[in-house]
C-alpha cells in the first residue's frame, strides 16, 4: 500500500470532478464537483503527510475543511439570491457577465 | 493481507460513488452519491493513520456540509420533495426499516463499550503524523496564526452570507 496507489485514486477522483465541473449545467451539482475536487487534493495531502512523517499535511486539510464549509455557506447563499432573482439554475442562463 | 482490501474497497466506493454524483441526473441523488464519497475518503483517513480528519470528514463534511447542500436542493429543486411524496414512497420505509436495524446492531454494542478498558491504539493519539497529540500542538503552536485567522474568515463569511441571502426591500 504505497504512496503510488492514493496519489493515482487522488488524481482519478480529481478528474471526474473537473470533468463534472464542466460538463455539467446545473450550479448545485458544479458546486458539488467542486466539492469532489477539494476532497481529491485532501486525499493526496494526507498521503503525503503520511509517508513523509510530516504533520502539516493534516493541519494543511484542516484548514481546506474550513475553507470548504465557508465557500459552501457563502455559495450556496449565491444561488439562492440567483434563483430568486433569475428563477433558474442553470448554469447557461446566468451569462450576464459574459463578453 | 487486510490493510490492502479495505483499501481496494474504499477506492472503489469512493470512484464508484464519485462518478455516480456525475452520471445522476437529479442534484438530489448526486448530493447524496457525495455524502458515500465523503464517507468512503474517511475510511481511507484511517488507512492513512489520521483518525482526527476521518472524524472531521464525517462529521463537519459529510455530516454539516452536506446536510446544508442537501436542504438548499429541498428549497430550490422541486424534484426532491416530489420523492418522498409519490413513487419513492417505499424508499422512505426501507430507509426506517434500515435506521431501525442499525440501532439494534449498534445499541447493545455502545452499551457494553468501556471507554476506560477500550484498546488503544497507541499511534493515534501519539506517534504518527496523522496523531492528535502531534497535530494539537502544531495547530496551536507553529499554525496558531492561521487558526485564528479562520475564525475571522468564518465571521466574515456569516455577515456575507446574511447580506446575500436577504430578501431585498424592492428591486
Amino acid at each position: 500500500m504505497g504512496l503510488l496507489h492514493f496519489l493515482i485514486l487522488s488524481m482519478l477522483l480529481f478528474v471526474t470532478g473537473a470533468v463534472g465541473f464542466i460538463v455539467k449545467r446545473n450550479i448545485i451539482a458544479m458546486f458539488l464537483c467542486i466539492e469532489l475536487m477539494l476532497n481529491a487534493a485532501n486525499l493526496s495531502f494526507i498521503a503525503f503527510s503520511r509517508f513523509l512523517n510530516l504533520v502539516d499535511g493534516q493541519i494543511i486539510v484542516f484548514f481546506v475543511m474550513v475553507v470548504a464549509a465557508v465557500e459552501a455557506a457563502v455559495g450556496l447563499a449565491i444561488i439562492i439570491a440567483l434563483y430568486r432573482n433569475r428563477n433558474t439554475l442553470s448554469a447557461d442562463d446566468a451569462d450576464s457577465m459574459k463578453w | 493481507m487486510m490493510e490492502t482490501a479495505l483499501f481496494y474497497l474504499f477506492a472503489a466506493a469512493a470512484l464508484a460513488s464519485a462518478v455516480m454524483v456525475l452520471v445522476n441526473r437529479k442534484v438530489f441523488y448526486s448530493a447524496l452519491s457525495l455524502v458515500i464519497c465523503l464517507c468512503s475518503v474517511a475510511g481511507l483517513y484511517l488507512i492513512l493513520e489520521s483518525p482526527f480528519i476521518a472524524a472531521v470528514q464525517i462529521i463537519v463534511y459529510a455530516g454539516a456540509i452536506m446536510v446544508v447542500f442537501l436542504f438548499v436542493i429541498m428549497l430550490l429543486d422541486p424534484f426532491s420533495s416530489e420523492i418522498l411524496r409519490d413513487k419513492k414512497r417505499c424508499l422512505a420505509y426501507i430507509g426506517v426499516l434500515l435506521g431501525v436495524l442499525a440501532a439494534t446492531i449498534l445499541y447493545p454494542v455502545l452499551r457494553a463499550y468501556n471507554l476506560a478498558r477500550a484498546p488503544r491504539n497507541p499511534g493515534f493519539i501519539e506517534g504518527g503524523a496523522g496523531s492528535v497529540a502531534r497535530m494539537g500542538h502544531a495547530l496551536f503552536s507553529d499554525y496558531l496564526l492561521p487558526f485564528e485567522m479562520t475564525s475571522v474568515l468564518i465571521l466574515i463569511a456569516v455577515v456575507g452570507v446574511v447580506v446575500l441571502a436577504k430578501r431585498q426591500a424592492s428591486g
